[in-house]
This record gives structure tokens, sequence and C-alpha cells, in this order.
């Protein structure tokens, strides 16, 4: 049997904290993408822009190089900040910067980069006549968007939801990097301790396959939902 | 030159020392990414046709082995091949030693492995993608299989995986910098120098990011150029 020397259960807490890391980065991701994807559609020009350069800029570093500049950064304003407030109000306030906290946000802050991408190409795919059917009867423009435009949306999103969750559930591995104790930087301690890598390494690498071949199964079972009355060729 | 050198040595962080080491590991991620690339596009190319054979004996393994490479962190399989050739019995014994002993190598490998799955699984799909229609035609002519291989489906595959393996390039550039973890001094690795030297993380991290970026769009840029020529027959007209 596998001998994990007792660090067992500290591993499974660790697979927690990535499970938790993943899911509220790619909400934070969701919100920012659908945002990002509203402001590259509209009509305002600087709103088009700033979007334009949030995806281009997030998506051509790396997300490492991000993660150390939001986290690093952030303690610095942090510092800076505080010791204004102690020079003007004579008031001590501190923030410590929370590596979950900085880790979902830089993670969120990315992967909201690629889903604007994504929410706007499905948000295109919509057909026009959809819409203007939507005014025709009536509807304001918040019961078009959450009527017709949200749902039809979903179905074209959905392939690129998935690949983009894949890849972001991959990306948690790095906020073991600023001191997360995440699986893999647990496996790695453990590692280090008992000099046997292989034996931690592979049951995390199973860990993160086990993650993706259950989220592969469940975006079939939402992709079906969202595929209703569509006949494929 | 003297004004740079002027202007340098009258900046805080970005001095001329701190100017090479940047360089330096520039250098080492540029050669880094292109090594992994062009052994692992080599290493691809079999795998992707063994890939698309109609035996599970020979079709099964790859896809295994691309499956585990493209559902598991580069950083997992970074640590399991630079934490765990050591304790390989018998290896520090061994000429491996010499080579594997240094970082760069066991990064190498773990780069190389990865963008090879990924590389496959895009040269197969462009494989699996070629018209019917030509293969038969082929047939007819009487080629064997290595000639319609090579004068029919892969002429053809290579363009259409074209769009797909510029975005690999660019995710392989951006992957190269978790090398820095495994005290490697890439273009991330003299960030964290110079932010540990200056305790200036907006100013070393930013300045490296905005090099990814030149990086980033050259890449882009050399593609949509290769992409017009070699899919001109594509273009909107």
């Amino acid at each position: 049997m596998l001998d994990l020397h007792g660090y067992g259960p500290t591993i499974f807490t660790g697979a927690i904290l990535t499970i938790e890391v993943a899911i509220f980065s790619l909400i934070v991701a969701l919100v920012l993408g659908l945002l990002g994807a509203i402001a590259k559609l509209s009509h305002f020009t600087p709103l088009r822009l700033v979007a334009t350069a949030y995806t281009t800029l997030i998506r051509g570093v790396p997300d490492l190089v991000l993660m150390l500049l939001i986290f690093y950064g952030a303690q610095i304003m942090m510092n800076s900040l505080s010791d204004w407030i102690y020079y003007q109000y004579d008031y001590d306030f501190y923030i410590n910067i929370d590596e979950f906290v900085a880790g979902v946000a830089t993670i969120g802050f990315i992967f909201g980069a690629y889903m604007s991408e994504t929410f706007r190409g499905a948000f295109l795919a919509v057909d026009r006549g959809q819409i203007e059917a939507g005014i025709a009867y009536g509807m304001t423009k918040r019961q078009v968007f959450f009527r017709i435009m949200f749902p039809q949306m979903m179905r074209h999103a959905l392939p690129g939801l998935s690949n983009n969750w894949l890849v972001l559930l991959k990306t948690t591995a790095l906020v073991s990097l600023i001191g997360l104790t995440d699986m893999t930087r647990l496996a790695k301690e453990a590692s280090a301790a008992t000099r046997e890598p292989f034996v931690f390494f592979i049951p995390v690498a199973i860990i993160y396959l086990l993650i993706t071949i259950l989220s592969e199964w469940g975006f079939k079972v939402i992709e079906k939902k969202y595929s209703a009355g569509v006949i494929k060729g | 030159m003297d004004w740079l050198v002027q202007l340098l040595d009258s900046n805080q962080i970005f001095t001329t020392s701190t100017v090479l080491h940047y360089w330096d590991g520039l250098v080492v991620t540029v050669q880094l990414v292109f090594i992994s690339l062009i052994i692992g596009l080599v290493l691809s190319l079999p795998l992707a046709i063994l890939r698309t054979h109609r035996n599970p004996w020979i079709n099964r393994p790859i896809w295994a082995y691309t499956y585990v490479f493209r559902g598991t962190p580069l950083l997992i399989q970074l640590y399991l091949i630079y934490y765990g050739v050591t304790y390989i019995p018998g290896i520090q014994e061994s000429v491996f030693w010499f080579i594997m002993k240094d970082a760069l190598y066991p990064a190498l490998l773990a780069f190389v492995l990865n963008t090879a799955a990924y590389t496959t699984e895009i040269l197969r799909g462009a494989i699996v993608a070629t018209p019917m229609g030509e293969i038969e035609a082929a047939r007819a002519y009487g080629m064997n299989f290595s000639k319609t291989m090579r004068r029919i489906v892969l002429p053809s595959a290579f363009r259409r995986a074209l769009p797909a393996y510029s975005n690999e390039v660019i995710f392989m550039l951006h992957a190269s910098a978790i090398a820095s973890t495994v005290t490697i001094i890439d273009l991330t690795g003299a960030a964290k120098d110079v932010y540990s030297q200056h305790y200036a993380p907006f100013e070393a991290f930013t300045f490296v990011g905005a090099i990814y970026l030149c990086l980033t769009f050259s890449i882009l840029f050399l593609f949509k150029r290769l992409e017009k020529n070699l899919l001109a027959h594509l273009a909107e007209r």
C-alpha cells in the first residue's frame, strides 16, 4: 500500500484548498468575463478601449509574472497606504495581504480576460433576428439580455468555458508559489522532508487528473441541457 | 552608447547591471522555449501519425500520454522531474548525472514532454481533418502510405495546424516562467532577483511583463505573416 508517511490527511486538505481557489477564481473570472464582453461590444468607445487593453495585456503576460506583480505589489501599496494614514491621521491601520485573496483575485483577473473573449464570440453568435424579435415583443433591454441573449449565448460559450476552466484548474498550482498551502506546496514540502518525491507528486497529479475527468463529464451534462432543441448534424 | 550608460547610471533600479541581468534572463528564456518547441515538434510528428492509427494498442498509449500531460499542471510535471531524477537509483553514479544535476535539463525535459503532448493533439486534429477524397485520390494514383503522408496529408495538415500551433508557442513562452521556481534565472527569475535586491515589485515585474508582451506580439506577428503566405487560399476576398 502507498505509504504517505502520515501526510495523507494534510494533502487532502490541500486538495480542498486547491478546489476552493479554483471555484472562487472561476466565479471572479465569469463575472469579469461577462463585464468584459459587454464592454467590448458596447457602443461607448472608452469602455471598449479599456476592455480591449485589459484582454490584450493580460493575455500577453505570463500568469506567474502577473501573480507576483499583484501579490508583492499589493503588499507594497498596502505598506505605503498604512504609512500615509499613520503620518496624516496618526492612526495605526494595517491589513496584511491574504495569500488566498491575492491568489483568487489574480487568477480570476487573468481568466476574466480569456472569458471575455469567449463570451464576446458567443454573444456575436446569437442570431440578430432573435434580439429583434425580443424588442418587437416589447421586452426591455434587461429582459432581452436575460431571456434571449444569455441562454442562447451559453450554448456557444460552453466549449470555450470548459476549456478555460481546465486551464484555470491547472493554473491554481501556481498559488503554491506565493505561499498558499495548496496540495502542490504540501506535496513539495512532504517530498523534501521524506526524500520521496514520486510518492507525493504522483498522487497530486492523479487528483488533478480526476478533477479534470469529473469536470469534462460535468460539462457534457451541462452542454446537453443548453443544446436542447438543437439538431446535431 | 554613452548617453545610454549615463541614463542607466542615473537610474536607481534599472542600472547597467540589472539591465544586463534581464538580458541574460531573456537569453535563457528564449533558449529554453525555442529548444523545447523544436524537440517537441520533432517528437510530436510521429506520435500524431501513430495516434491516428486504427490499432488501439498503438493509439491508446499515445492518447494516455497526451491526456496525462495535458491534464496535470506543468508545475507538477516540472517538480516531479526536477526533484525526482535525483532519487532514481544509480543515477548519481551514471553519466546522466553530469547532465541532470544542472536545473536546465530537467526543466527542458519537462517542457519538451509537455509541449510534445499538446502539439501531438494539434497535429492529430489537423491530420484527421484531411478530406477523405484527397486520400482516395492518392490511393488511386498508387501512392503508398508514406508517400500519401509526405505529399498529400502532411503539407495541408501543417497549414491547418498553424493557428492552433501559434497558441501553443505563446502558451509555452508563458509557461516557461515557472522555470524560475527551480533556480533557473530566466526572465522571471531575473525579475525576482531585481525585486528582492531593490524591494521594488512594480518596477521589476512590470518591466519583465513588458518584455514578455513584446515577445508575445513578435510571435503573433511572425505567425500572422506565415499564415498569410501558407493559408493564402483560405483568405477572405
